[in-house]
């Protein structure tokens, strides 16, 4: 079965959408040329994934979300995702954003932390300069279309030496089968702030039994000397097909540290990419996955360097069961004048059932001579060995095997910096590993 | 009932061919016996066996621990039985620290329902890990990913001190130890003996058996016990080799290879 994409929109559907909403004229216009280059791009090619037979057809309408006063007034599921939020918290619901919270303390240090379509209307001047321009628009069919629909989303700016301790959280669900759920999120990080921004992408309710598309677009901009970490826990159904695409851009000693969680129970095309431009700069990315039934997945992790001494470190670990497969890519750039760069990835497959797939693709390019790279990529079994040691202990076989694959996502799991998103993290794996 | 193990005729191959040729040996609670023998003769084979390693087939025997033959049991089984095995190269297990593991073991041999408490737990792992002079920052390590040869076999007798077993058999255990920790972890086995535990002890050297002295000495060549002996059979290995044995014995090539 291959569905086509028909595209979903034009530039004049788009620019009404955009003018009901009451959008500043330069957005309309960004929206309507996305529309429009959405008619005529290709779709990404991905490594060894035909996302062009998933079911990309429903991208849904955009309904207008109704914001509510408390956080009482939203799902259970999403209140208890949503607890512990005490610098900032943001809820978006489908097409919009219904809950937005922000410390006293991070306003009056010009810290903004609302949804991406507000902040639009009242900080375009923090807005336009970055919006698109850490993943434009035209790279192709997905990235246009997404910026002719997305909705909803993020605005983070942290102004100049500001550091905000306590972790920024936002929450975007769906529960409405039919509303379109595009966030797309924008951080702005000035030079030498530091922020921790953590969401949780969810589907719930009526929208988790019924097909659906979630694209969003992540941009991390971190000025000179600026530290963004981000954590993404991307849980929805089997039937919404996630297509996400995270992309920073980092100046002089800027440091981002990316953790992705990908366990979703459907189709996932996920690409979290570092552009190392500064010198100094540096990231660190940490991607684990649970695959299972028949879902397929292409995980990528990328780092481009261009920065003097940049240093990029890429971990990706999926377990896979019954029958899902996962591409796992991960791509070390090193161009020309980036000398003392270093970059390592490394790429491992836990491999549960033998009709799970796991592909492990390190690909390191390389375009300097003063430079150091390293990869390790591992596709493979829980090993007997180890779980005849645990058993011989008195262990059971499943409690032996139950170790290893908590162990062998471990390294990300005790990354996530937020000690009750660990610990929902840990529950998720227990239901996708237990399930 | 003072614990009592019987190794009856136990044969077991690996990879087809076979290894252990027929092992008798009685080991009373209370006893220390010590298995000596050249490389490759079959005595690694024969704790793996005895252990249930999915390598090893056991083709023939039986192995009975106070009556129940344990070759019928899982690997699991055999452990919650009450034999334990440090091994001569254990497993390296990312991401699995040694406490959640050290804890795991314990909970497993005390049943659903009686899980040891956290404080209590903590408390008896320090104590233990202070007795083998173990740096407390072993505790949160993965398991023994890292570890240096001594440091894992430090972690081994860790073990063997908090699962409490009946039948100890100890591969090596010597073996990339400096000195201080052979005498650390030489006391950490004489601390365990007592009239309900028994003990195999595999080791090429006289020097720990000065520590953890024998009640018996066998001597193994191609996969058989040829000579058995009190704790002076040691003495007179480590002076002389094995050659008079072999000249006894009438063996040309002591390893299982072509026997
Ligand atoms: N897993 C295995 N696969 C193949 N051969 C094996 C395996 N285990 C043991 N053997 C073979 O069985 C024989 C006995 O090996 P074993 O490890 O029992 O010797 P050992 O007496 O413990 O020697 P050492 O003193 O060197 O530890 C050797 O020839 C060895 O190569
Ligand atoms: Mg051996």
């Amino acid at each position: 079965m291959s569905i086509q994409l028909s595209t979903p929109v034009n530039r004049q559907a788009a620019e009404a959408l955009s003018r009901s909403k009451g959008e500043p004229e330069w957005l309309t216009a960004l929206r309507a040329e996305a529309a429009e280059l959405a008619e005529t791009l290709a779709l990404p090619k991905v490594e060894k994934t035909r996302i062009d037979r998933w079911n990309l057809s429903a991208f849904g309408q955009y309904k207008a979300a109704q914001p509510v006063a408390q956080l009482t007034e939203l799902p259970e599921d999403v209140q208890t995702l949503a607890a512990n939020a005490e610098a900032g918290l943001l809820v978006q619901r489908g097409s919009g954003s219904v809950y937005a919270k922000l410390s006293d303390e991070l306003k009056a240090k010009g810290v903004i932390f609302t949804d991406l379509e507000t902040a639009a209307r009242e900080h375009s001047n923090l807005v336009q300069p970055y919006l698109h321009t850490v993943v434009p628009n035209n790279e192709d069919k997905l990235t246009a279309l997404h910026g002719a629909l997305w909705n909803g989303g993020v605005f983070v700016y942290v102004p100049k030496n500001v550091e905000v301790e306590i972790p920024l959280q936002a929450v975007l669900f769906n529960d409405d089968a039919d509303a379109a759920f595009a966030p797309h999120i924008l951080i702005v990080a000035d030079t030498h702030s530091r922020v921790t921004y953590v969401d949780n992408v969810v589907t719930t309710g009526a929208a988790a039994s019924a097909a659906a598309v979630h694209h969003s677009i992540v941009e991390i901009v971190a000025k000179a000397g600026a530290q963004v970490n981000f954590a993404s826990i991307h849980n929805m159904s089997g039937e919404v097909v996630d297509l996400s695409i995270r992309r920073a851009t980092l100046d002089n000693d800027a440091r981002v540290e990316w953790v992705i969680g990908d366990l979703n129970d459907g189709n996932t095309l996920s690409d979290t990419k570092s552009l190392l431009k500064g010198n100094g700069s540096t990231s660190d990315s940490k991607v684990i996955s649970i695959g299972s039934n028949a879902q397929k997945m292409s995980l990528t992790t990328q780092a481009v360097h261009w920065g003097r001494s940049s240093d990029s470190q890429m971990i990706t670990r999926a377990v896979m069961r019954d029958e899902a497969t996962a591409i796992i890519n991960g791509i070390t750039k090193i161009e020309k004048g980036a000398t003392k760069a270093n970059g390592e990835q490394t790429e491992k497959v836990l491999m549960l059932s033998p009709k799970s797939r796991g592909d492990a693709n390190p690909i390191l390019l390389i375009d300097e001579d003063d430079v150091t790279a390293g990869h390790a990529a591992s596709v493979g079994q829980v090993n007997p060995e180890q779980v005849y040691y645990l058993m011989s202990r008195g262990i059971s076989k499943k409690d032996a095997e139950r170790l290893i694959i908590y162990g062998f996502l471990a390294p990300v799991v005790s990354e996530v910096p937020i000690d009750a998103v660990r610990e929902q993290l840990q529950r998720l794996l227990e239901r996708k590993l237990e399930a | 009932m003072s614990t009592q193990f019987v190794i009856n005729d136990l044969k077991a191959s690996v990879e087809g061919k076979e290894i252990l040729k027929g092992i008798n040996l009685e080991i009373k609670g209370g006893e220390i016996h010590a298995i000596m023998g050249p490389n490759g003769t079959g005595k690694s084979t024969l704790a793996s066996a005895l252990m249930g390693h999915p390598k090893y087939e056991v083709t023939g025997g039986t192995a009975l621990l106070d009556g129940e033959d344990i070759l019928e049991m899982g690997v699991d089984e055999r452990a919650l039985a009450g034999m334990f095995l440090a091994m001569q190269y254990p497993s390296e297990i990312t991401g699995v620290t040694n406490s959640d593991f050290l804890r795991s073991a314990i909970n497993a041999r005390r049943g659903e329902g009686n899980e040891i408490s956290l404080i209590k737990f903590i408390r008896q792992m320090e104590g233990k890990m202070k007795d083998l002079e173990m740096n407390p920052e072993f505790a949160h390590r993965y398991l023994n990913e890292g570890f240096s040869g001594g440091e894992k076999k430090r972690n081994e007798i860790l073990q063997m001190m908090l699962l409490d077993p009946k039948l100890v058999i100890l591969d090596e255990i010597d073996s990339g130890l400096d000195i201080d920790a052979l005498r650390i972890v030489s006391n950490g086995v004489n601390a365990m003996r007592s009239e309900d535990r028994g003990f195999l002890v595999i080791t090429h050297y006289q020097r720990l058996l000065n520590y953890i002295k024998p009640d018996f000495v066998h001597v193994m060549m191609q996969g058989r016990i040829v000579k058995s002996g009190g704790p002076e059979l040691a003495e007179r290995l480590e002076n002389e080799g094995y050659d008079w044995v072999k000249e006894e014995l009438g063996i040309v090539d002591e390893t299982v290879g072509q026997a």
